[in-house]
């Protein structure tokens, strides 16, 4: 099969390719939780100001598309950042939107009885918070996070716009080289779908894992 | 030991408790009675802050604790809570569940809390659950772990919210059982309940609520057998028949 000698071809090209997917993958979801975590404080928090702000951010994140805000964080700011830097930059904080308002319906979702058991036993806000609520969101949302990750995976794709020499970036290289679209496309599809795959399968793992006890 | 002065509460325009007055005193059972919606429940929560009162004082052991200045927290430890729907933490076993609060909050160590955590677990007899998930539990011994978490704190009193409501008629019994040894032990309790035959029984006063107040209080048997005003006559009526 065409796709199978193109891959094992240019399987150098390939690795390469996957092996700069899966960091700017792995920086972009570090990135984006942390942030993420930060914005949904913000936004259940007492402080008004701090409300807005938050959902102001995920609003526009949301609200505008990730191929804009890549090339606004490459080209267009003041400051100049690598290739790998922006991407991860661009990323990171359009996934921080989207996993803040699944980190928000975790913690939304927890039972009240909860909260008002863990105060009721004296325990101060921070506390509940931390023994309560969020190891019983996180369980709750680590299906809608998991998928989060997967787009993440998918997404990265996009930084072939500015150069960065990604997996998808690798493949089209090897379409130009070979004149053979089919096989040198289906071949990045294939191994984007390995890394998606093995990260659903991880996360399903992690989900039982965490159910096998608590599962009311 | 709790004392409660003209004790407002309001749910947006719903007035739930209309100016209560009632007392407390150490060692001493107190069960609320009344029909849904009287604000029973409302009542007991507001005695530990759980809802917040719109107007009132609410006094423990000599201080006002609905002051700002206040440490909420600090007069919590010192009031066990059992809800009606027992409210375990479904992420940690039954053991887990009992020694969290005393480690994090009055930092016991974990080998005391554990320790203090199965003599409670054998008191409400369930020693043999310790390590077992709460969704593993019936409902009678959820509420059993309930009262034994709540009990971890070493609290000055115990606050029961329908702690037999959710419960099938089989396992009201067990958790009764508990309830009825804590107030031989001397333990102050105020329960919010409708079995009638407990609060016969184990209550040294009885307080019926109708409508955001205390309409009568007095001892269970003024109230069961000679109640005065007429509402409280109605509903013993019609929750006895």
């Amino acid at each position: 099969m065409a796709v199978f000698e193109t891959l094992w071809e240019y399987k150098e090209m390939y690795l390469q390719g996957a092996g700069v997917t899966l960091l700017l993958t792995l920086c972009s979801i570090l990135f984006g939780v942390i942030l993420g975590f930060g914005l949904v404080f913000m936004r259940l928090s007492e402080v008004k100001s701090l409300r807005w702000l938050a959902t102001a951010y995920i609003e526009v994140f949301r609200g505008t598309p990730l191929l804009v805000q890549l090339l606004i964080i490459y080209f267009a700011l003041p400051i100049q950042v690598d290739k790998f830097t922006a991407g991860v930059i661009a990323v990171g904080l359009n996934s921080a939107a989207y996993l803040a308002e699944i980190f928000r319906a975790g913690i939304q979702g927890v039972d009240k009885g909860q909260v008002e058991a863990a105060r009721s036993l004296g325990m101060t806000q921070k506390q509940t918070m931390r023994f309560i609520v969020i190891p019983q969101a996180l369980r709750s949302v680590l299906p809608a996070i998991g998928n989060e990750f997967i787009v993440i995976i998918k997404e990265t794709s996009i930084v072939m716009v500015i150069g960065l020499a990604d997996l998808m970036y690798n493949a089209d290289l090897i379409r130009t080289k070979t004149y053979q679209p089919f096989p040198s496309l289906v071949g990045a599809a294939i191994v984007y779908f390995i890394m998606t795959f093995s990260m659903s399968k991880l996360i399903g793992r992690l989900e039982r894992k965490l159910n096998t006890n608590d599962k009311n | 030991m709790i004392k409660i002065e003209q004790l407002h509460k309001r749910f947006g325009k719903l007035h739930i408790l209309q100016g209560v007055n009632a007392e407390i005193r150490q060692g001493e059972v107190v069960v609320v009675i009344g029909p849904s919606g009287s604000g029973k429940s409302t009542l007991l929560r507001c005695m530990n802050l759980i809802e917040e009162p719109s107007d009132g004082k609410i006094y423990f052991e000599g201080q006002c604790i609905n002051e700002k200045a206040h440490d909420v927290n600090n007069t919590r430890e010192k009031m066990g809570m059992v809800f009606q729907s027992f409210n375990l933490f479904p992420h940690m076993t039954v053991l887990d569940n009992i020694t969290l609060a005393p480690i994090k909050v009055k930092g016991q160590s974990k080998s005391e809390a554990e320790q203090i955590a199965m003599n409670l677990l054998h008191k409400v007899g369930l020693s043999d659950k310790a390590h077992v998930y709460p969704s593993k539990l019936s409902g009678g011994q959820k509420q059993r772990i309930a009262i034994a978490r709540a009990l971890a704190m070493k609290p000055h009193v115990m606050l029961f919210d329908e702690p037999t409501s959710a419960l099938d008629p089989e396992m009201v019994g067990e958790v009764l059982e508990v309830m009825k040894s804590l107030a031989q032990e001397g333990m102050t309790m105020v329960i919010v309940t409708h079995e009638m035959g407990f609060a016969k029984e184990v209550g040294d006063r009885i307080l019926f609520m109708d409508g955001g107040n205390i309409v009568e209080e007095g001892t269970p048997e003024e109230v069961f057998q000679a109640p005065k005003h007429p509402r409280t006559q109605e509903f013993l009526r019609k929750v006895i028949n």
